[in-house]
């Protein structure tokens, strides 16, 4: 058996798959119905729950996710189809007959209610004191249908202690109500593994392996499941309590670092719709709360492309000139820490095939409490640098020990768009309506290029724009600098540039064609490690791997919900913002060009760069003990 | 565990798995196996399980906790098992739970100190006509009275 074929679903429980007709305008492509009296053409196979929000009818329902597989589970999208003797579930009723659906009947709306009153009579916890209050679709569910009591009862008391044990993903059994999103997030569309339904009947509950805390078995902290959980029983670590703590300290230098995906996302938290990036009103907001500095991450993601272009030529000068064989090809991205915790634990005999460049993020704590430390002369004991993250991995990545390449703890906390919303709703502002303001010198310029890592292939793009001119001298031969094959969506994206006409140092690249892969979510970068295991890669220079769907723009510490549809929205207010900056080129930015004369004089991938901006990794096999 | 012992299981799963069939689908006969010889699927074995079949551990813990007949912890040398519905029940079987509860000196979940006896509940044997009934060490006893019980308890080893 092929690890392909191991789908996690029984083929006799898979859903109820339809053969389609390949022309929905031929025969047997449509099927009519009625939907509340009203005629409709459908294409064969939607489910009746498509049918319905295409025809603007509201279907609720708590356990179907757009980005997962069907449930089924929760029934509280049940309809009426006329001719069955039950009610159905409209997320997993695929239409291949002309029916008669009725979407609320007094059954139907009482069957919902009832689904509510059960459901709520096991969830223990209050709305007011709770991380997902307003934005909970159990409780959005309770209003909608008037809950004011509870039918059949309320747990009073806690049944499960809370798992704190995680830096990144809390998770709080009591407020689960079974929906098992996390279950198919963490295995089907991450393929992890740490969750699943634990016993039987009344005593089910979502649980890890042997029922033991989180951070004791193979989590890569992606937060995916975070972002899919419909109520707080998974939600992340916030550390925002002891950032107001360090604000409101006057002998604390509270430095903020932001990425550039929160900045793309963080209206949708302000009732703003998604795509529009809000640059310059986070910056003003975040000064008004009191940070005493806001850089740019984007400013470090330059850097990191210097350092891991120049590691890359390094390497593909070893093999090619020194014919070294001890130096792996492809060079995979190390910026996205759910990516390393994924390849630390699962394919632990690859590491040598990471790039040695820290994520952005670590690079910035590294040269905020060196050399900004010392340009400034403040000392590095009273600097607290946070970052502003679409990612809940960062958090574990900040805490990791090797993280104090600086002498202190590189970067103090992560925090996720989510929990910065919630900073900046707690300091009275509205951020849409804030004035826009740049960021902070001398690490607030930043190049287009750094702004791209926010998207899948973004990291990629920007790598190839650098070494393409390193080696050639001239721009990258695609329209306007926009690499297209780096774009899009696609799990897995495969292309080449070829070199030519190189410059002197670069000379025995010349005619390379040079290969490139861009996959993003951990599920695709276990199928790129198949393919590396099987030799298939051989050819291929350079891999850029971003453990959450999307990259970071669809991290796990992102706004909820996410789609498709919002990561798409998302990835266009960034390409956006990046093609009206005037500085598109990492090695073209002036603060890059200047830590280079100042500081980090051995130039990339020097002494001081190895010590400050460079790590190692850990092998930590799959063996949970 | 030692490694030795490690070794030999790791072996013995592999057979299980040429056996039966390396998909997930042979969980329950390689599972039931492992159960039958230790008593007990022990955390080595279940990852060794999930590696060879290329299945997360969590999938194999979670499918030992829906059987009441696999066990994730080690158990008593006997398994004694008391039906707990409606029939036995009637005919006075919560009489008997009580006494055995009293003669091993343990609840019923519970193992006895010294691992001879794992007492616990199981849904219906089947055996309504002649109830109360227990099951031994997959042996099924019929028509309990208290005394019967008892004795059959006391000569387990």
């Amino acid at each position: 058996m092929t690890e392909s074929d191991n789908i996690r679903v029984p083929v006799s429980q898979q859903p109820h798959s339809v053969i389609k007709s390949k022309k929905e305008n031929g025969i047997g492509g449509l099927v009519s119905i009625q939907i509340n009296e009203k005629a409709v053409m459908v294409p064969l196979g939607t489910t009746i729950l498509e049918a319905c929000r295409k025809n603007q009818i509201h279907i609720p329902t708590l356990c179907h996710h757009e980005d997962l597989c069907l449930a089924g589970l929760c029934r509280i999208c049940v309809v009426d189809v006329e001719g069955m003797k039950t009610l159905q579930a409209a997320c997993s009723f695929p239409i291949t007959s002309p029916l008669k659906i009725h979407t609320s009947t007094p059954m139907v709306r009482k069957a919902r209610r009832h689904i509510i009153d059960l459901i709520l009579s096991e969830h223990c916890g209050e709305c007011y004191s709770c991380i997902r209050n307003g934005n909970c679709e159990l409780q959005a569910l309770a209003k909608e249908y008037g809950v004011d009591g509870y039918r059949f009862g309320h747990v009073e008391q806690p049944r499960y202690s809370v798992d704190r044990s995680s830096v990144s993903v809390i998770r709080d059994l009591n407020k689960c109500i079974l929906c098992r999103r996390c279950i198919r997030t963490c295995i089907d569309l991450q393929e992890v593994g740490v969750l699943e339904a634990i016993d039987r009947g009344d005593k089910t509950h979502i649980g890890t392996f042997l029922d033991k805390p989180l951070a004791d078995v193979i989590c890569i902290n992606c937060g995916q499941c975070t972002n899919r959980c419909p109520t707080a029983a998974l939600s992340t670590n916030d550390p925002s309590d002891e950032i107001w703590e360090a604000i409101d300290n006057p002998n604390k230098h509270v430095v903020i670092q932001t990425a550039p995906s929160p900045r793309a996302a963080i209206g949708e938290e302000f009732g703003v719709a998604p795509g529009k990036s809000f640059t310059g009103e986070l910056n003003s907001a975040l000064k008004r709360i009191g940070f005493d500095k806001v850089f740019d991450t984007n400013f470090t993601a330059d850097l990191t492309i210097i350092e891991e272009g120049t590691e890359l030529l390094n390497r593909l000068k070893k093999v090619l000139v020194n014919c070294d064989t001890s130096v792996k090809l492809p060079q995979f991205t190390s910026c996205s820490p759910g990516w390393i915790k994924f390849i630390e634990h699962f394919y632990p005999e690859y590491l040598d095939y990471l790039s040695t460049a820290k994520s952005p993020q670590q690079m910035f704590g590294a040269v905020i409490k060196t050399f900004y430390a010392k340009e400034t002369g403040i000392n590095p004991d009273d600097i607290v640098t946070v970052a502003l993250m679409p990612c809940s991995a960062k958090k574990f990545e900040c805490n990791r020990p090797e993280m104090n390449s600086s002498g202190y703890k590189d970067v103090d906390f992560g925090l996720t768009t989510r929990e910065m919303a919630t900073m900046i709703k707690e300091a009275g502002i509205y951020l849409p309506e804030m004035p826009k303001t740049g960021f902070d010198d001398p690490f607030g310029e930043a190049s287009g290029a750094g702004l791209i890592f926010g998207a899948t292939g973004g990291v990629m793009e920007a790598a190839l724009r650098t070494v393409y001119e390193l080696v050639t001298g001239r721009e990258v031969p695609f329209k306007n600098l926009n690499i297209e094959p780096c774009r899009g969506f696609d799990g897995i994206k495969q292309a080449s540039v070829k070199l030519e006409n190189c410059v002197n140092e670069y000379s025995f690249l010349e005619g390379i064609d040079l290969k490139f892969l861009v996959a993003h979510g951990t599920a695709n970068a276990k199928k790129v490690m198949q393919m590396l295991k099987r030799g298939e890669l051989n050819d291929v220079h350079f891999v850029e791997i971003m453990a959450c769907p999307g990259g970071c723009l669809g991290g796990g510490g992102q706004p909820i919900p996410t789609s498709a549809e919002i990561r798409r929205k998302r990835a266009q207010a960034i390409y956006e913002e990046e093609a009206s900056l005037p500085i598109r080129k990492s090695h073209e930015n002036p603060y890059v060009k200047y830590i280079y004369q100042k500081f980090l004089t051995e130039g990339p991938c020097g002494k001081l760069s190895h010590k400050l901006l460079h790590t190692h990794y850990t092998k930590r096999g799959r063996f949970i003990s | 565990m030692l490694t030795l012992e490690k070794n030999s299981l790791s072996e013995e799963i592999e057979e299980l798995v040429s056996l039966y069939g390396e998909n997930r689908g042979s969980l329950l006969e390689i599972l039931g196996a492992i159960e039958k010889k230790y008593g007990y699927i022990s955390e080595f074995a279940q990852q060794e399980v999930a590696r060879l079949l290329n299945i997360h551990p969590v999938e194999v813990y979670s499918f030992i906790s829906f059987f009441s007949f696999l066990h994730s912890k080690p158990q008593g040398r006997n398994m004694v098992r008391m039906c707990k519905t409606i029939a036995c029940n009637m005919k006075g079987a919560d009489n008997i739970s009580a006494v055995i509860e009293k003669e091993l000196g343990i609840k019923f979940g519970e193992t006895t100190k010294n691992r001879r006896v794992t007492l616990e509940y199981t849904n219906c044997l089947g055996m309504c006509d002649c109830a109360p009934a227990m099951l031994v060490n997959g042996k099924i006893y019929t028509n309990l009275d208290v005394e019967k019980a008892i004795k059959i308890i006391n000569e387990l080893k």
